[in-house]
């Protein structure tokens, strides 16, 4: 299959790594892989922040980009939710030619990166091992828009020496929300506090997630405490070999 | 402006008075107990509803339906409980609705007057109006009244005195009651409020209440509670006067047996009400001899006219969406500036004012969607929240900073050329933040961020340079 990779722009600039990985792991189950190098953004923090004329920019730009592609994978849940979630409408309302049937025929072929290997893939064990103890944050656009209920979790009890383990009130949001953490920073770094107990209160080395987003405000706190455990991608789990 | 909301039109930003509140270590005690005790209560009755989901569905249709037919509901409601032998009122907004009330207490020559679950009144600033009339309120639900007596402000939709613990309340009740000695045990200070409050309500002629729902085919009010103070309330006086958002009114009685299913579970994790009062205007011989509505628009019809958003009054006040809110659960209620508070106060009080005030509330939420989730009504409150947000930058009211560094932005990912400069420049920029590879300290409004968070520095090569090196290898 041929799978075009929307990496998303934070990804592009801070987590190159995390792209890498969903490149080697694609490559590795035989799929061919390709990065359209005039994509950038979908438009998430625009839209989120209340700017909707440069979000539909950007979605016009993501949308001519990706309109051939068989497939799209994006290794970010909140990307993906921001498509599902908010795409159609924003089409709609640009009264564009073509836009809002573009968005409609494209928008099934968009994956986030764990849905492409469970649902459209159909693979959960890619011969990953990382021998380490492993706690899932679950991102609130992975739990609530994309629903995307345990196919992370399958992916990495699959992976060999793995522990998965399980935080308290996994559920609740981290509290990073975009532009919220810094446009109220003070109640973003609270509700990350509570995230952090939880976390912490596991023991495990590593926290993962399908989103870099949360796993940079969480590992941006983990970091200044100078705890042991470190963030990590899913991708970047799942790269792994022995 | 004529519409206004309680004292939110010069209440701080929620950024500014979220930090104070977040200092309160009490408060936050407080607070992640009792959301956590009804949540939990919440999630266990709610589990045990198989039709809950249908159940929701309902409300929404129903609520739906309502708003887009209110003016012939209205009509309606007014002719069934004249009826009945009641007065109805409407009242365009704030100053109106307490001209009213104040001069149906006075005609009477009544100088005192008992109140309860009526969180509208306090959207009008009723006691103000009362006070300088010269009428003394008692409020006397039992939360509104600690929050009474110790001049506080409400912090929780349905348990508005959730900042007090008990300590608190037994120095402020030995206080304000008089009482030489008081324990400071449930039944000790039950036992004080239910003295203070009996008195009351043997002696006091007027009262007035909210409205859980107003019914439009009989012109019955219904109000639920858990104390039986209500109760007392609607039933010992000789007249009543019970004040009613616009948005209160549901087509039908037996449109009851899905809201009386929702709203308890919702609200205090109960599958029912200890106390339901439902009456329709006046019975000779029983109850208040004089029945008087008052109908609130006070900015309603407004948000009515907004299709994206006029779900807002779809509200029936349950709470759930407050102990479900994760920047709720740390700031409490106070952040919010007004009686509404959480995230049906952040999409609620801004457009009750037509956005010309508390425009930080819409940005008060991290978007995670637990408030839809637990809406026994199905409020998109996310998407809402976007839409006001939107309409805060169109109107040009978006800080200066804000907005040109999303322009900036913009145009960073305008393209791949622009893009890759932007790249060279955020990786010039962070040089002398930086330390040790990662950011420890950034200025103006990230300076957030690094308080208590590090930043990775930037890696040498991005994605796109690093694809664009492997294509040139591969090619060769």
């Amino acid at each position: 299959m041929r799978i075009s990779l929307f990496v998303t722009c934070y990804n592009d600039l801070l987590f190159p790594e995390t792209g890498k990985a969903v490149v080697a792991i694609l490559e590795r189950l035989g799929h061919e892989v390709d990065f359209p190098i005039a994509q950038t953004c979908c438009g998430q923090m625009h839209y989120n922040t209340g700017y909707q004329s440069d979000a539909l920019t950007l979605m016009r730009r993501f949308v001519s980009v990706f309109r051939e592609a068989e497939v799209v994978c994006v290794p970010s849940s909140s990307c993906v939710a921001m498509m599902r979630d908010h795409y159609l409408k924003l089409a709609a309302q640009a009264s564009t030619p073509g836009l809002e049937a573009d968005v409609k025929t494209l928008l099934p072929r968009i994956y986030e990166f764990s849905e492409l290997l469970t649902d459209k893939l159909g693979v959960e064990d890619i011969g990953a091992f990382f021998p380490h103890e492993v706690v899932l944050h679950v991102s609130c656009h992975a739990l609530r828009s994309l629903r995307l209920g345990d196919k992370p979790a399958r992916l990495l009890r699959k992976v060999r020496g793995l522990t998965l383990v399980e935080p308290a009130d996994g559920e609740d949001c981290c509290g990073f929300g975009g532009t919220f953490s810094v446009k109220n920073a003070d109640v973003s770094a609270a509700i990350l506090a509570a995230k952090i107990q939880g976390l912490l209160a596991t023991g495990a080395e590593v926290c993962t997630a399908v989103d870099n987003s949360c796993l940079m405000h969480i590992g941006g706190a983990l970091q200044r405490q100078r705890t042991a455990m470190r963030t990590l991608h899913l991708a970047e789990i799942l790269a792994t070999s022995q | 402006m004529s519409v206004r909301v309680g004292l939110a039109g010069t209440a701080p930003g929620f950024p500014e008075a979220a930090k104070t509140l977040l200092s309160n270590t009490q408060l936050r005690h407080n607070l992640r107990h009792a959301t956590n005790v009804i949540r939990k209560k919440r999630e266990r009755v709610v589990a045990e509803m198989p039709d809950w989901q249908d159940l929701r569905n309902t409300a929404h249709e129903i609520k739906n339906h309502v708003l887009r037919h209110l003016d012939t509901y209205l009509e309606q409601f007014e002719m069934a409980c004249v009826r009945a032998g009641g007065h109805v009122h409407w009242a365009r907004d704030a100053d109106e609705a307490n001209r009213i009330i104040v001069g149906l207490i006075q005609e009477r020559g009544h100088k005192e007057v008992i109140k309860v679950k009526t969180m509208t009144s306090d959207e009008i600033q009723l006691n103000t109006a009362l006070q300088s009339a010269g009428i003394t309120p008692y409020e006397t639900d039992l939360a509104d009244l600690i929050v009474q007596l110790g001049g506080d402000q409400p912090s929780h939709i349905v348990v508005p005195a959730l900042h007090r613990n008990r300590m608190e309340i037994r120095k402020l009740f030995l206080e304000k009651m008089g009482l030489e000695s008081l324990g400071d045990r449930p039944e000790d200070l039950t036992e004080a409020a239910r003295q203070y409050l009996r008195e009351r309500f043997l002696r006091v002629k007027t009262g007035i209440s909210g409205a859980n729902f107003a019914i439009a085919e009989t012109g019955s009010i219904c109000v639920v509670e858990s104390e039986g103070n209500a109760r007392m309330c609607t039933t010992l006086p000789e007249m009543l006067i019970t004040l009613v958002g616009i948005e209160k009114i549901i087509p039908k009685f037996r449109d009851l047996e899905v809201f009386l299913q929702l709203l308890p579970r919702s609200a205090t994790g109960e599958r029912m009400n200890p106390y339901n009062s439902i009456w329709t205007g006046v019975t000779p011989g029983s109850g208040p001899q004089a029945f008087h509505v008052v109908l609130l628009d006070n900015g309603r019809t407004k948000i009515l006219t907004d299709r994206e958003s006029r779900a807002t009054l779809d509200c029936i006040r349950c709470g759930a969406c407050l102990n479900a809110c994760p920047v709720y659960r740390q700031t409490g209620g106070h952040a919010y500036g007004s009686i509404y508070s959480g995230p049906i106060g952040a999409i609620l009080t801004p457009q009750l004012q037509s956005m010309e005030h508390s425009q930080t509330l819409p940005y008060a939420s991290s978007l995670c969607g637990a408030c839809y989730e637990v809406c026994p009504v199905k409020i998109d409150i996310p998407e809402i929240l976007l839409r006001l947000r939107n309409r805060i930058v169109s109107n040009g009211d978006a800080p200066l900073s804000e907005r040109i560094a999303m322009k900036s932005a913009a145009v960073a990912l305008s393209g791949p050329r622009l893009l890759r400069i932007a790249h060279a420049a955020a990786r010039l920029g962070q040089i002398p933040f930086k330390k040790g590879g990662a950011i420890r300290s950034l200025p103006g409004m990230l300076a957030g961020w690094t308080e208590v968070r590090d930043l990775s520095a930037i890696p040498k090569q991005s994605f796109r340079d690093w694809w664009k090196e492997r294509e040139r290898a591969k090619a060769k």
